[in-house]
């Protein structure tokens, strides 16, 4: 039971990252992702072939992990620049479609059956091959994402984003780049979501596209908004229900997913901007402003 | 220090302005007076490099605007309070005006800028950690003002500041606006209310579908029988009188 609990407690910290990554784009930028598990199989993806093929070191290996996942998110930036709300969803959906598709069918990405055998971090001679102190680990990781994260909302940077969140045209005339700072933030979120695809790889060791789809970019989102968005508090304890809760419901068997939905449909009705969010922010491909 | 000469822009293949040639010299108040749909706003958009000039100048001391981005636009000296106030309604008063100093560096002046403005409009104080979207909608208006002001801007451009306000508030706005005017701030104010523009402006221009059609003082606009006609309601009659 107690390697059960430390085992959600792991998933759980991943979550808290790849939320925490989201909550950048959607909650903060306001911008829409629907294809952020695509920066986590991305990381996991890079971390395993490089730990695998060439031996990098944990922390190099993780490095790489956040840096490949970071320029991806770049790629996908700059073309989606002009993009907006539906759009900017549509074209999220579809690169991580698209990602899904090239984990499953390339030779390098083992297929189907994703790859076996990923060894755990070793860090200066310390092998966090046991749960306990992975965990620490995964803490540790989760800690540099809040202070990252926190940071980064609390600058001046982050002013400006949210400026752009509530009036994109109205920030620019105020002098701020706005192409230049979602493109940024798309970047910085997609590293982040790296680590956490590095995280999970080394962790559970046996990757495959499974984990990587549409099926987990909607339940980052989700966290991000039951969460409340814009609040990063929010984000934790969002991407902490998300992960507890399936587990929680398992005792009512076949009526597990039904308890589940409603619960989350109830939570959105009783409370539209998440549990701990505070303005009327909404996801705005959703509901169309003016 | 602004000049617009036969300047063509619009949206997608649509051309909004058909060659729009207009100034401003330093401490004056302009003003843009014209119908729905105009071109007013567009006026604004391609002068602030919202939009693109598809052809003529725009210049703004001595130097060619039409190809600098908006971002770029604000730190030449030239600001924008655009229609609807658009406060960024989620942050907080303070942060907007804030972000109103966005592009200086100097971060001891603009928080002196920003005191300044808080000891006059002190509402700006008391309401200072509230989201701006709290505001009633005359308060959202001098936030938008003020916001425009921490930039330090050689010219103001105001985009309907009297658009959706109570009389009382058009007042209080326009209050706001003459004293700057008398501290030699440059202004250009586009509105449809004219009455209240062109009392306050040196001179006027009139557009109409994209074409300026008249122009001069505002002593010589208001008593031009087509601005009482169609803006200021003396004269008026419908086509079955």
């Amino acid at each position: 039971m107690a390697a059960y609990i430390l085992h959600l407690a792991i998933l759980a910290g991943i979550y808290v990252i790849l939320a925490l990554s989201l909550n950048l784009i959607v909650g903060y930028a306001g911008q829409v992702s629907l294809g952020h598990a695509a920066f986590y199989g991305i990381g996991a993806y890079i971390s395993t072939l490089t730990a695998l093929n060439w031996h990098f070191p944990y922390l190099l290996a993780a490095l790489a992990a956040m840096v490949f996942a970071g320029l991806c998110g770049l790629a996908l930036g700059l073309p989606t620049l002009r993009l907006k709300e539906d759009y900017l969803a549509i074209v999220t959906l579809g690169f991580g479609v698209i990602i899904d598709l090239v984990m499953r069918n390339l030779e390098l990405t083992g297929g189907p059956d994703g790859i076996v055998g990923i060894p755990s971090p070793v860090i200066l001679g310390f092998s966090f091959r046991q749960p306990i102190p992975y965990f620490l680990l995964v803490c540790l990781g989760v800690a540099f994402t809040l202070l990252f994260t926190y940071l980064l909302v609390s600058s001046y940077h982050g002013r400006a984003l949210r400026a752009i969140r509530d009036h994109e045209t109205t920030a620019q005339v105020m002098g701020i780049n706005s192409p230049a700072y979602k493109v940024a933030v798309f970047a910085l979120a997609a590293a982040l979501a790296g680590l956490a695809g590095s995280l999970f790889a080394h962790y559970i060791k046996h990757i495959n596209y499974e984990s990587f789809g549409l099926h987990s970019s909607i339940l980052i989102l989700c966290m991000v908004v039951l969460g409340g968005m814009g609040s990063i508090l929010g984000s934790v304890v969002g991407a902490i229900i998300l992960t507890v809760l399936p587990e929680t419901l398992r005792q009512f068997h076949a009526y597990q997913d039904l308890i589940y939905g409603g619960l989350l449909v109830a939570l959105l009705v009783l409370r539209p901007q998440g549990l701990l969010g505070k303005g009327k922010l909404s996801l705005k491909f959703m509901i169309k402003k003016e | 220090m602004l000049t617009l000469k036969s300047v063509q822009a619009g949206y997608g293949r649509l051309m909004v302005l058909k060659g729009i040639s207009l100034h401003v010299r330093q401490g004056e108040v302009v003003t843009l007076i014209g119908g729905n749909g105009a071109g007013k706003s567009t006026t604004l958009g391609a002068i602030s490099g919202l939009l693109s000039v598809w052809r003529g100048q725009v210049e703004f001391d001595g130097r060619d605007l039409s190809r600098v981005p908006a971002e770029k636009v604000v730190a030449l000296g030239l600001a924008l309070v655009p229609e609807g106030r658009r406060v960024f309604a989620t942050l907080s008063v303070r942060t907007n005006l804030e972000l109103g100093g966005f592009h200086r560096r100097d971060a001891r002046e603009v928080r002196r800028d920003l005191d300044d403005l808080q000891e006059r409009f002190p509402i700006l104080k008391e309401r200072a950690h509230q989201p701006a979207g709290t505001l009633s909608g005359g308060e959202q208006q001098i936030l938008a003002i003020c916001r425009a002001l921490m930039s330090r801007p050689q010219l103001l451009m105001l985009d309907e500041p009297s658009m959706g306000l109570s009389p009382r508030n058009v007042q209080l706005v326009y209050d706001i606006l003459r004293e700057l005017k008398e501290r030699g701030t440059t202004l250009l104010l586009v509105e449809q209310n004219a009455r209240a523009a062109l009392k306050l402006a040196d001179r006027g221009y009139v557009i109409e579908t994209g074409r300026i059609i008249l122009d001069g003082t505002a002593s010589e606009l208001q008593e031009a029988p087509e601005v009482q006609r169609a803006y200021l309601g003396k004269g008026y009659r419908e086509v079955w009188e």
